[in-house]
């Protein structure tokens, strides 16, 4: 397993070499404060919460995360370092895990660079800093959830756009199935026991919890099960 | 110090690979014919732990592949086609990488393994210049110091000339002859001159068979006067 720091490093300073990660922390961040701001008023809603900036995460990942998610293998082999990354002495789980690991690492440092908001809600107000924790702790375990799915699909062709498609389709179901107006319009024509299972596949259904501030077991359990499950089939996946 | 028994693989209906066997000894440098699509690649692939053959076996070193991928990955140092590498890092960072995941993981161990790399393939003048901004040439000479960075025992070159101007081929082909006396150095080629320069045997391979295995000198005795290229023609015809 200690072969795994050296890829961890080599892939997480990766993004920095290359312009992905500068583009990808400027529209993340200008995205996510814009919809905080423009949309969800901020300001106006009078109100010492981040619900206005943790309520889009959902959505936003749905697209930002599926872009950076669609290279992770898929460009490995197209340009076939992927048979220069097998033959070094590591286990293709090693590999997985260390190219996931960093590309989390990097989305954790995309949403903690939002603190100037947490900062601004600390001076304007008195927040319940219980519930600002919970948020970000069900932002970050979504976000490794999207990121397994994400490296999946990834694994699966040498396409980056096959690879983006794939994996914003997969996250699109697995978010649509816990939006309420998606449910409301598929409960007339499924049984309600049939929507309310499948709500219980959605990140939507197990992120909201943690924006009231409760952590329960059964949604942490949902996204680690989730993102190690994609994980294993992932490494599956690249056995050839 | 290489022994490959019966290897087979097979794509679909198309047996690459049918029944390969061979053995390399410490001193040896094996000229690996045949024509494009022969199964020369594959062979080398399954040989380094990159695929995994349908059946027989290849040991390195008294390392079963099968068994134990990761112990036979570190006895080998591996040049794939094409020399694929990481563009976005430099000379420096990329060799750097290699020497840590292949376990020198002190910086002073580090440098001095990769110092060596460089000065065996003559890099040092691009040190610091990204991969991606490099001359065919280069490129193989850094793929080339990748498999030279941690001493291995044994060599699996897929083309290692590939690309190269004359007189760097000529100073390639005179280091792996000034190294070879204590590895054992399997690579393929193209170039039926490269045999007779450095190879002490010659394999060649013709619809994923073994046809030759012989030293250069009695591959030349077969016609007396002719040219190589057309003894080659004669043995691989059943591949045109």
């Amino acid at each position: 397993m200690k072969q795994i720091c050296p890829l961890f490093r080599r892939e997480f300073l990766g993004y920095f070499r290359a312009p992905v990660a500068y583009v990808f922390l400027i529209v993340f961040l200008v995205g996510s404060i814009f919809l905080t701001f423009m949309v969800s008023r901020f300001f106006e809603s009078n109100n010492a919460s981040l619900d206005g900036y943790f309520n889009w995460h959902p959505w936003l990942f749905l697209f930002l995360i599926p872009a950076v998610g669609m290279r992770l293998w898929a460009e490995e082999k197209r340009t076939g370092t992927v048979e220069l990354l097998f033959t070094l002495p590591i286990t293709t789980l090693e590999a997985v895990l260390g190219k996931f690991l960093a590309a989390w690492a990097f989305l954790i440092l995309a949403i903690l660079m939002s603190f100037p908001l947490i900062l601004t809600l600390g001076y304007l107000g008195h927040p319940d800093w219980g519930v600002v924790f919970t948020s970000y702790l069900g932002s970050i375990l979504m976000a490794g959830s999207y990121l397994g799915v994400c490296s999946l699909t990834s694994a699966l062709t040498k396409n980056q756009v096959v690879s983006f498609v794939l994996s914003l389709f997969v996250c699109l179901v697995l978010v649509f199935l816990g939006w309420n107006i998606f449910s409301g319009f598929v409960s007339a024509y499924l049984p309600v026991w049939l929507v309310d299972m499948l709500a219980n596949f959605s990140f939507k259904t197990h992120f909201d919890p943690f924006l009231k501030g409760i952590v329960e077991l059964k949604d942490v359990m949902f996204f680690l099960s989730l993102t190690v499950f994609s994980l294993c089939l992932n490494a599956v996946a690249l056995e050839r | 110090m290489i022994e490959v028994k019966n290897l087979v693989k097979t794509y679909g209906s198309k047996r690459a690979v049918d029944g390969v066997s061979f053995a390399v000894q410490r001193g040896d440098i094996l000229g690996f014919l045949g024509p494009n699509g022969a199964g020369k690649s594959t062979t080398m692939k399954m040989i380094t732990g990159f695929l995994r053959p349908d059946s027989g076996t290849a040991t390195v070193d008294g390392v079963d592949v099968t068994a134990d991928p990761v112990a036979v990955k570190r006895k080998l140092g591996y040049l794939p086609e094409s020399a694929p590498a990481y563009g976005e890092m430099t000379v420096g960072e990329f060799l750097s990488f290699i020497a840590e995941i292949r376990g020198f993981r002190a910086k002073d161990a580090r440098c001095t393994q990769v110092d060596r790399a460089l000065a065996l393939t003559h890099l040092e003048p691009v040190r610091r210049q990204t991969i991606e901004t490099l001359s065919k040439g280069f490129k193989q000479r850094v793929g080339l110091a990748q498999a030279l960075l941690h001493d291995p025992p044994a060599l699996i070159l897929d083309e290692p000339t590939d690309g190269l101007d004359p007189n760097q081929k000529n100073e390639v082909r005179a280091l792996i002859k000034s190294m070879a006396a204590q590895k054992a150095v399997v690579l393929s080629t193209h170039i039926l001159e490269e045999v007779e320069a450095i190879c002490t045997r010659v394999i060649i391979i013709s619809q994923g068979k073994v046809v030759v295995d012989e030293t250069p000198a009695r591959f030349r005795a077969r016609k007396p006067g002719a040219r190589l290229d057309e003894i080659f023609h004669s043995l691989t015809r059943g591949d045109l």
